[in-house]
């Protein structure tokens, strides 16, 4: 089936060339880091984490969110998805591959990156991650592959394979639940160490995810003349409006706990994140923008695509308001939440994180290469769709 | 092809796969018990050191480990101590000292009252501990959450009790640096050769892209010797290293004779350093 | 055979292509290293052919049981007690780390990353 990746219009390649070149400024700047090390990015003893890993934690939550498509459909029998399954599936695979990148680009010896199954440590929560992401993957790829190649072949797909797509189910809530869990069983980071993470992961991947396939669904239909179906775009719209709620709903609840205890621990990282935090005489406050980006861009967005007019109307103000939702809970999760929790560090001092351009570019090339799978991968499963069609 | 043998290769096929990621299995199981065995005797004392650590439980005398006792008073009589038992143990360990801030790596180092101890705030602080500094170094917990986050036990509790690490196994995933609720742990940024002044050459270096950290001087004391920062303060006995389940050490005696606090006792760590403030 | 015209040359590139490293190197073979060895010690804490075979081994059991399993225990030879480490008893003897690891290591290419961090005998 790749041989339809190779044939496209100028706008098809020129797309990927843009990408391409994103890719290969990103794979420089990873050789520079390979042989200087981490050095190279604005990380340090104080913030450990930064771009890489927020964009991983983020991408997980991407992925998992394809599971919205695959759970209606084939659970609920909710028909109207069935044609766009498989853009589900195929975000997955490219925010999996993304996730694994990240992961990568962060590890301070990547040719040692086997050690994690040579010494398998069940203790450790990054050990389960490792498992359920690759799991995830694996599954992914493999039931959308055989469902792709039954439905060009207008067959219908293998009865083993249902096996694997509902396996596939409790596998999506497990990677973001096993995500969480890295940070929320570490002692001493407050921020992290509370137990609405993981449903709250849950929840903005829940409205992410689908948001981001809502926006490729309607590219998709003016560039690539595929209508993923009225019926269908309406009820995920609905699913990205209850998930964003409810992530609003929990991050309403930090603040709750943090400000009406008044214990420092758990109100010092909301302070830095929304209004700055002060700290002999100084002000932190470098992520404030951010996070009022964040939640601007969620009321803007839910406001698009709850009003009849732009959710029904125009295609142009709901794509516009997806865009908005899965930015803001970009800037939630992918940014806020993962370098907020090293503030402050353990021992009470304060140190802001800023990105370096080297570091960015990498970030900004993984992102391209994801996107350029994704293309790929969904030109593969439209040519199918056409070439039944025709 | 007729249905038969269809089904036949279908069958063949399911089954060498099978057989051949199964042998893979039982491989991999077989040679994890030979890693498990050994590094057998550490996981036992890890096991029983375990057992004792509960709420008022005794500590199993015949499992070792190595606690430190530091006299903040001592410190604060001599503020030279501090700069010595900082030298002493970064030139022992090689410990390079980076232009930059941002590269920074520490195992040990003197640092003021409330950062040491955050959960002990306190506008009304006596004159001496706002003055002066006490130092911070790992507290090699009995119950180490770092350990926990490592997926590849390149940092382990060893059958002294000292949490070590393994540089040649350590992937540079900084999850321990996560999880340590001291910020004992620093990381390799940048190839730290060319930053060791004067290097001991009898103790390595440590290669860029590794977490690093204090270590009781597990190479001292394996041989008989007291850690370097507890050597470089002579006869203050501001630092007092021993063996903690060992009811007649020194340690022990100090410990009986003064009240002293450890660093964060509620997050759970038991953490082996003690502070008489 | 369809597009002989295409196949075989191409078979031949290929040929050609992976067997680069017998035409690049034809005729250089480089010379046997010759490791230099201590003067005044004799005995190896293995047999020549052993150790040479296994000397990465033995240091991977060696940190292991230092570092791991916290057994420092030291061993005999001749009668002197050896402890199990690179930097304190092989570099004893085989002082020069240019002059004895590097001649075979250079030699077969391969790059052992112990001097990362291990501090090579001042030459």
């Amino acid at each position: 089936m790749f041989e339809k990746a190779l044939k496209g219009n100028n706008y098809y390649w020129m797309w990927l060339a843009f990408l391409g070149f994103f890719i290969a400024v990103a794979a420089v700047c990873y050789l520079r880091q390979y042989f200087y090390g981490l050095g190279l990015t604005g990380m340090s003893r104080d913030v450990s984490w930064g771009l890489y890993i927020s964009q991983f934690t983020f991408l997980v939550g991407v992925a998992a969110g394809g599971v919205m498509l695959v759970l209606p459909y084939y659970i609920h029998n909710f028909k109207a998805f069935g044609k766009i399954t498989i853009l589900g599936e195929f975000l997955a695979i490219a925010s999996l591959l993304m996730c694994l990148m990240f992961i990568m680009a962060d590890l301070g010896q990547p040719l040692r990156g086997l050690n994690v199954m040579l010494y398998p440590t069940p203790g450790s929560m990054l050990f389960w991650d490792m498992c359920v992401l690759w799991g995830y993957l694996i599954l992914n790829a493999l039931c959308g592959w055989v469902i792709l190649t039954a439905e060009r072949k207008q067959v219908h797909p293998p009865k083993w394979i249902y096996f694997f797509v509902y396996l596939s189910i409790p596998f999506a809530f497990s990677i973001h639940t096993v995500t969480a869990m890295l940070y929320c069983g570490l002692p001493g980071r407050h921020f992290w160490l509370s137990a609405i993470i993981a449903p709250r992961f849950l929840a903005s991947a829940f409205a992410a995810g689908p948001a981001l396939i809502v926006v490729m669904a309607l590219i998709l239909k003016k560039v690539a003349n595929f209508d993923a179906g009225k019926e269908a775009i309406n009820k995920m719209v609905t699913i990205i409006i209850y998930a964003a709620l409810a992530n609003m709903f929990f991050v309403g609840l930090e603040f709750f706990v943090g400000f009406y205890s008044n214990i420092p621990g758990h109100k010092h990282t909301l302070q830095y994140l929304f209004f700055g935090l002060e700290h002999h005489g100084h002000i932190y406050n470098n992520l404030v923008p951010f996070m009022w980006g964040f939640v601007v861009l969620f009321f803007v967005g839910i406001a698009l695509i709850s009003h009849p007019y732009t959710r029904k109307q125009s295609d142009l103000w709901l794509g516009l308001g997806c865009a908005s939702i899965f930015i803001a809970f970009w800037l939630d999760k992918g940014i806020g939440f993962v370098l907020g929790g090293f503030v402050p560090t353990p021992i009470d001092e304060i140190v802001e994180y800023y990105p370096t351009f080297n570091e960015l570019f990498i970030t900004i090339g993984i992102w391209a290469t994801g996107f350029f799978i994704l293309t790929i991968l969904y030109k593969i499963a439209i040519g199918v769709e056409h070439e039944i069609e025709a | 092809m007729d249905e038969k043998r269809r089904n036949f290769l279908k069958v063949a096929g399911i089954s060498t796969l099978a057989g051949l990621g199964g042998t893979a299995v039982v491989g991999r199981l077989v040679a994890g018990s030979g890693i498990a065995h050994a590094s057998g005797s550490a996981g036992h004392e890890v096991e029983a050191a375990k057992k004792s650590s509960g709420h008022g439980a005794a500590p199993d005398p015949s499992v070792n480990r190595y606690g430190m006792v530091i006299d903040i008073k001592k410190f604060q009589q001599d503020p030279s101590l501090g700069e010595k038992i900082v030298a002493a143990c970064h030139s022992v360990h090689n410990v390079p000292q980076f232009p930059e801030k941002k590269d920074e790596i520490k195992w040990i180092w003197m640092t003021q009252f409330e950062n040491a101890f955050p959960e002990k705030p306190n506008v009304y602080l006596d004159e001496a501990t706002e003055e002066h500094q006490l130092p911070i170094l790992c507290n090699h917990c009995d119950s180490p959450p770092c350990v926990r986050a490592c997926p590849t036990k390149a940092t382990f509790r060893n059958k002294d009790g000292i949490v070590m690490m393994d540089y040649h196994r350590c992937i540079g995933c900084r999850f321990c640096m996560a999880a340590c609720p001291y910020g004992s742990r620093s990381f390799n940024w940048r190839d730290p050769a060319e930053f060791v002044k004067d290097a001991n050459h009898i103790y390595p270096r440590r290669m860029r892209g590794v977490v690093e950290k204090c270590n009781f001087c597990d190479e001292r004391v394996g041989a008989g010797k007291l850690p370097a920062c507890v050597e470089a303060c002579g006869e203050s006995k501001a630092l007092v290293f021993g063996n903690l389940n060992d009811p007649n050490s020194e340690i022990r005696k100090v410990l009986k004779e003064n009240h002293t606090i450890q660093r964060n006792p509620s997050l759970g760590t038991l953490p082996s350093v003690f502070y008489i403030v | 055979m369809y597009d002989s015209g295409k196949i075989i040359p191409g078979l031949i590139i290929f040929v050609l292509f992976i067997t680069i490293p017998i035409w690049y190197n034809r005729g250089a073979a480089g010379s046997v290293p010759k490791p230099v060895l201590p003067k005044d010690a004799k005995t190896c804490v293995l047999p020549a052919a052993e150790i040479r075979a296994e000397h990465m081994k033995l240091l991977n059991t060696w940190r292991d049981e230092v570092l791991r399993t916290g057994d420092r225990g030291t061993f005999e030879i001749e009668g002197k007690p050896y402890q199990k480490s690179l930097m304190m008893t092989c570099m004893k003897c085989h002082t020069s780390k240019k002059q004895f690891c590097d001649t075979c290591h250079v030699y077969a290419s391969v790059k052992p990353y112990c001097w990362d961090c291990h501090i090579a005998p001042v030459e």
